[in-house]
Parts: structure tokens; C-alpha cells; sequence
């Protein structure tokens, strides 16, 4: 958030890859995460969303391929210490009331910082003496941020952390999280499949499908690259020519692209606007660049989509 | 957020964010922006201002307008366009107007 920030990646990950069984949950993961930005991990279940955050959480241990978070080992406890995670179910103990959470977090976290923890909740309205079983989904989603925030970490990873909350816990929920991104400039990423939501949350995109990488680039980058153009079924070869086709639908008068522009389109019969993020997300969700390999960011040889 | 005037500070960052829930990059790099079209500026350690407003004429001159136009829609109203004609009509005018450029 302020220009002479530190540049050493927050995440850094070299053909990463986990295997259960006979089946890959990741592969070829191999990609290099800048500080400073709410970071968007997206893709279909089962993805390999979770299996990714939870070896970066340094909870699991990769079958192949390295992993280094905030310049360091992810299970160097030091790392640990500056890492916050919430897993997707958000664990609390149902029997404890939230106060009994917050004692834990205290125990349990060195740099603990208990006055800001009970500000975020007084401002909630969630009262310190009820039991964490009781609480509703959008007060349970706070008081697992709250902690996980109470931690002060550099890097806080999320896992589909409002899924399951109605429209306004959501809300309330990205703005006690971006606030304290504001103010502190910690790295968020936050993986979900809901997109239409987070398009103003992140700031940097990374989308994997069939257990691997397909896209990691900032969004305005994704934005400004993307276009959808409308035009003659005859003349889809020369835009395929000349710039990348992600996806494409053919009517009889009518085809419909969606493309990376390697320059400005100039031929009349096609007219162009600008790609919404959720557009370009579902276009690369249906064309999985299968076999594609590690790709460390857009800049690269030009993907071509299947017709 | 609101209207500003010159002279007005604007919230900060983390006030933007905290009401919209937006990223607070997002909300910088406007404010980059509106200061590098000098529309705003920066004051270390108070915060950022507005320098000076849109090239818009004054208020005077738009309520005399607005006032003109709340004449011709009563008459309008009068002669039995509904609210979609009335648009209609305005948009076909805005178009002709200033379409410079357009396709």
C-alpha cells in the first residue's frame, strides 16, 4: 500500500504439487504472489483451492515441489507466527463463549492485540458471554476474523470465507476485513466462488481449474487485456490471428469472442467492449488450457481457446 | 460518498473502504487519479482536498436551467407524454446533440 513497501513475495511456490492416492489434488503449481493486495483464489470445487491454501497454511505438506511464504519456509515457526488462516467451516469451539475464543487467542498468539479484537466485536454487537454454538453464521464468520485479525499477521489466507452468508453478513464481513487492510496494508488472498461479489474486493486474480494454475495477474492488467467482440462468423481466423481467443460462440450471422487483444482490433465489422472480470473468469473456467503448464502470469506465449 | 466542494477534504482511504467494502487499492489509485488531473490535493499529514470543482458553470445558471426544463416537462406532462416519451425525447436530443465520434 505505500510505494517502498517490501517487495519480497508473499507467496512463492516452485512446481508445487499434492497427491492423494492415485489423484493429483494440485500440480505444477508454480507461481510468484506480490505483497500488498487482496489476492482472489478462484475455480470450481475441487480445484485445488483449499489443498493449495492449506499447504501455504504450512498444514500440509506437499508431495512435490517447494513452497516459500513471506521470504521463508512455511513451516518455520516464525513464518507461522505472521500467517493467519481461516479455514472454511470457521472452527470455533461450540461450548466456548466468545470470550473463551478470544482468552485462546491470547495464549496461543505471541503478538496478540486483544483491544482491537474487542473493538471489531463491540462494534458488531456481539456479546463476549455467548457460546460460540449459538451465535449465527455471519457472528461466527466475525469472531474467526476477529481472531485471526487479533493475530496482527502479514498474510491472512481465507477459504471461501462467506460462502455459506447471507448479503449483508457478507458485506459487514469485507468491511471489517478491508479496513484492516487500509490501515495495516496486510496481504489477503481469499479464495471463493462467488464472483459477481469480490469483483471490488481483489485486486490481483489467480484461477485454477482441474488442480492447476490457469491465470495469476492483477485484475486491472486482466481487465485492460481482455475484450468481447461481436462480428462475422467469417472473419473469426483473422482475430484469431492476430490476438488471443479464450472462448468463443458461433450463431449463424453472429460470433461472439472473448479475447486477450494483442493490439487494438481495427476492422469495422467487429465491435468491442471491455471484459467484466466474472466474464473473463468463466471464460477461462470452460477453457481449461489443458496441458498449458505452469504459467506465471498472462505475459506469455498467446493461449488459444477451443472453438 | 457524497458531493464535495473546493476546499472540502475528502475521507480517507480507510473511511471509503469501510463504507463501500471496495479494495483499498482501488480506492488510492482514484485518488492518484483526481490528483493528477488537479482536481485535488494532497496536503501531508492533513489529508486531500479538493483544489477546485468540474469546469461547470455556476449554480445559478444550472438552476435556471433545471427550472426551464421543469417548465417544458409540465407542458409535455400536459399533452400526454408519460415519463418514457419524455426520456426518449431527451436522450434523442443529448444524442444528436453531442454525438461526435460515436459509430
Amino acid at each position: 500500500m505505500n510505494p517502498d513497501r517490501d517487495v519480497t513475495p508473499t507467496i512463492e511456490t516452485f512446481g508445487l504439487g499434492r497427491r492423494y492416492g492415485r489423484r493429483w489434488a494440485l500440480r505444477d503449481c508454480t507461481l510468484t504472489l506480490p505483497q500488498g493486495h487482496v489476492i482472489g483464489l478462484v475455480g470450481p470445487n475441487g480445484a485445488g483451492k483449499t489443498t493449495l491454501l492449506h499447504i501455504v497454511a504450512g498444514l500440509l505438506e506437499p508431495t512435490t515441489g517447494d513452497v516459500r511464504v513471506l521470504g521463508a519456509s512455511a513451516r518455520d515457526l516464525r513464518t507461522l507466527s505472521r500467517i493467519g488462516f481461516v479455514a472454511q467451516d470457521k472452527p470455533l469451539y461450540p461450548r466456548f463463549t466468545v470470550e473463551d475464543m478470544l482468552r485462546m487467542g491470547g495464549w496461543l498468539n505471541p503478538g496478540w492485540d486483544r483491544a482491537s479484537a474487542l473493538e471489531r466485536l463491540a462494534g458488531l454487537d456481539i456479546p463476549l458471554e455467548q457460546r460460540c454454538g449459538s451465535l449465527s453464521g455471519g457472528q461466527r464468520a466475525q469472531v474467526a476474523l476477529a481472531i485471526a485479525l487479533g493475530k496482527r499477521p502479514d498474510l491472512l489466507l481465507l477459504d471461501e470465507p462467506v460462502a455459506n452468508l447471507d448479503p449483508l453478513a457478507r458485506r459487514q464481513f469485507m468491511q471489517v476485513l478491508l479496513e484492516h487492510v487500509a490501515a495495516t496494508g496486510m496481504t489477503v488472498v481469499l479464495s471463493s466462488h462467488l464472483l459477481a461479489d469480490l469483483e471490488r474486493v481483489w485486486d490481483y486474480l489467480v484461477l485454477m481449474s482441474a488442480s492447476r494454475i490457469q491465470l495469476s495477474a492483477p485484475t486491472d492488467e486482466l481487465l485492460h487485456e481482455h475484450r468481447v467482440l461481436t462480428g462475422p462468423p467469417s472473419k473469426v481466423g483473422a482475430i484469431a490471428a492476430a490476438h488471443a481467443v479464450v472462448q468463443s460462440s458461433m450463431a449463424d450471422r453472429q460470433a461472439t469472442l472473448l479475447i486477450r487483444a494483442g493490439g487494438p482490433v481495427h476492422d469495422p465489422d467487429w465491435s468491442a467492449r471491455p471484459a467484466s472480470l466474472e466474464e473473463i473468469v468463466l471464460a477461462y473456467m470452460r477453457t481449461p488450457l489443458a496441458g498449458a503448464g505452469p504459467v506465471l502470469s498472462l505475459v506469455g506465449s498467446p493461449l488459444r481457446g477451443s472453438r | 460518498m457524497g458531493i464535495l466542494q473546493p476546499g472540502d477534504q475528502l475521507p480517507t482511504a480507510r473511511e471509503v473502504v469501510a463504507k463501500l467494502a471496495i479494495n483499498p487499492n482501488t480506492v488510492l489509485k482514484a485518488y492518484r487519479d483526481l490528483e493528477r488531473e488537479g482536481l485535488v490535493a494532497a496536503r501531508p499529514g492533513q489529508g486531500t482536498f479538493v483544489s477546485h470543482g468540474l469546469d461547470s458553470p455556476d449554480p445559478a445558471t444550472f438552476a435556471r436551467f433545471a427550472a426551464q426544463l421543469s417548465r417544458w416537462m409540465s407542458a409535455a406532462q400536459a399533452a400526454g407524454l408519460g415519463p418514457e416519451d419524455i426520456e426518449a425525447i431527451y436522450r434523442t436530443a443529448v444524442r444528436d446533440r453531442f454525438a461526435e465520434g460515436v459509430a
